[in-house]
Parts: C-alpha cells; structure tokens; sequence
C-alpha cells in the first residue's frame, strides 16, 4: 500500500515536468546562426531569431514568423528586426505586433485571465485522474482481499 | 443504477457537446482584430494606378492618412493573384464613384503583389475608379494586422477604425458604413452593426 502511494507520487511530479508548457516553444533550440559578418549584426540576428520564435504567422498553421518561409512572416520578421535596431525591447515588439493582430500573433499565451485555465487544467486533471486510479485500485484490492 | 450511470453521462456530455458545436461554428482560420475603436495607423504610399476621374490622383503621388483627415476613408487591401478580390472589386469602384464629391475617399492597398500585373488586372477588370497604391514589405498591411486578402478597413473622419471586413465586402455594407460615418446622416438611425448581426 505505501509503495502504491509513493509510486503515484512519482507519477505526478514526472507529470507536472511534462505538463509544463514553457517548454513548447525553446527558443535557444531554434536559434540560426546569423548570414551577417559583423559581431553587431549576429547579435541583432539572434535577437531578432528569439522574438520572431515567439510570434505566430498569420498565415500558416501553428508556426512561427520565424520557422515560416513565407512572404508575409519573412516581411514581419523585417519589421522585428528593425524595430529591434531602433532600440525597442523584445516586450516592445511583441505588444506591437498584439497591438495589431490581437493576442492571437503569441504563440504562447500570456498567463493571465482566462489563460491561466489553460496552464493549470492540465495539472490538475493529470492529479485528479491519478488519484481516481489509486482509489479504484485501493478499492478493487481491499473488496478482492476481504473475501479470502 | 442505471438511471444515475444516464445522468452522470449526460452531465459529462453535454457541455463536451456545446463546446464542440461551438468550436466547430467558428473559422480556425480568423484572426480577430484588435483595431476597430483605434486610431487608424499612419501610411504614406505611392500611387501607381491612378484611378478615373473625378477620383484620380496621377500616380507617382503619395497619398498619407493625414491627408485623408476630415474624410471617411475605404482602405482595402487587394492583390491581383487573390481570387475574392474579383468579387468585391465591382462594388469597390462602383460605390467609390456613388459618393464622389462627399467627403469619402477610397484607396487600393496592392499586397505582396507588383504593379504590372495589377495594372493588367484592373484593366482586365474593366478599370477601378478609385487610386491604387503600393506597400513596400507591407510595411502598412501589417501595421493594419493584415493577414491575408481581401481586407477592408473604414476609417471615420476622426481617423479612427470605425469597422474591418474579411474577405469580399457588398455595396451594402459599405453604403451602409460610409452613411453612418459621413456628418450629414449623423441624424440617421440605420446602425450598421444590425446588418452583420
């Protein structure tokens, strides 16, 4: 019976690492290295790389300006890294492009609101089932056991 | 028992049920935007069509959101490789000449698109009464969360977002925009809002 409960723990922290949505979109893991020479403009490359990972193409399915070869991504990726140059934060250029396309161009969304629904339900459905299965078992067992 | 099992499923299918009859209702594919009640963003793009009188402006002009303060503005952005753009194009020009000489002004967006063909394309359309003008890297398209085309936005004298139509766009909602907008018909009582629900 103790190993049961120790085991399910182990289950749910397992779960909870998986279940972490942080992860879905690693921006150091899709970064290219930059065409330009300059050590400056690499920079600006890769600073550009980690904002448009973050924004959601509006014309394709579930992709980012960044991954997308097309005509309009290649184009709001232009408008990152210029924005970028001029001196504007990541967080700037993000809530620009939300300024224009709504919270709909974040492909991760923002942990507020409503959202949040979206980053808890998972854990807690994940600990909810896990502990149905343990009490069914535990009851399954002890009705299996009493009469013998 | 087995009424309890009955109700238990219902009670577990049913909103399972709504919310899949509501998410199928929707477009996947449509962005809501956030800039209807915004200022409109500022533009200044070159003219390559010129339009027909009494609308044309000689091409090589450049047309800005400034100069159209005081007016209510039509900004559709069209290409001539984009297929729904056909449909809208007669009720475009034909309502762009219907309010000539009141302070309404009507402007093409060419997006991702070149010139030439979309001179041919007009043509070919039987001409467009109103002026076209280019977006270089649709610098404007995305200032205006354009995500594809046709887009039209109707900009009221203040310069604010007054309304953004996806896809082809009617006379009637036009008319029925550009009258609500225009001074004169501030006494109207036609609200365009009961017309698209």
């Amino acid at each position: 019976m103790k190993l049961a409960t120790l085991a399910t723990v182990a289950v749910v922290t397992a779960a909870l690492r998986v279940a972490s949505p942080a992860h879905a979109q690693g921006v150091e893991a899709r970064s290219r290295p930059g065409t330009a020479a300059a050590p400056s403009d690499s920079a600006l490359e890769a600073r550009t790389t980690a904002v448009a990972a973050t924004l959601r193409c509006p014309v394709c399915q579930g992709e980012s300006i960044q991954d997308s070869p097309s005509e309009l991504a290649k184009q709001m990726r232009a408008v990152v890294r210029d924005r970028l140059r001029s001196g504007e934060t990541p967080d700037q250029v993000k809530a620009y492009f939300v300024s224009r396309y709504g919270e709909w161009i974040l492909l991760e969304p923002t942990m507020t609101g409503l959202n949040i629904l979206l980053y808890v339900l998972p854990v807690v459905l994940v600990i909810g089932g896990l502990a149905l299965v343990a009490f069914l078992v535990r009851r399954w067992t002890a009705s299996n056991s009493t009469p013998v | 028992m087995n009424w309890k099992r009955a109700f238990i499923a219902v009670l577990i299918g049913a909103p399972l049920i709504a919310l899949f009859a509501y998410g199928f209702s929707r477009d996947p594919a449509a962005i809501p935007s956030p800039l209807p009640g915004h200022d409109a963003p500022a533009f200044a793009l070159t003219v390559f069509a010129p339009g027909e009188p009494p609308l044309m402006r000689p091409a090589g002009d450049t047309i800005r959101l400034a100069d159209l303060a005081g007016k209510v503005s039509v900004v559709n952005f069209w290409a001539s490789w984009c297929g729904p753009c056909r449909a809208e194009h007669a009720a475009l020009s034909e309502t762009a000449r219907h309010y000539a000489g009141r302070p309404a002004q009507f402007i093409g967006v060419l997006y991702n698109d070149r010139p030439a063909p979309a001179t041919r394309w007009i043509a070919e359309m039987g001409g467009q009464s109103y002026p076209a003008v280019t977006d270089n890297e649709s610098r404007t398209a995305i200032d205006y969360g354009v995500y594809g085309v046709p887009e039209t936005f109707i900009v009221d004298a203040t310069g604010r977002i007054a309304y953004k139509h996806v896809g082809p766009i009617s006379a009637e909602v036009l008319r029925q925009w550009i009258d609500s907008l225009l001074p004169k018909a501030a006494a109207g009582d036609t609200t365009p809002r009961a017309l698209l629900r």
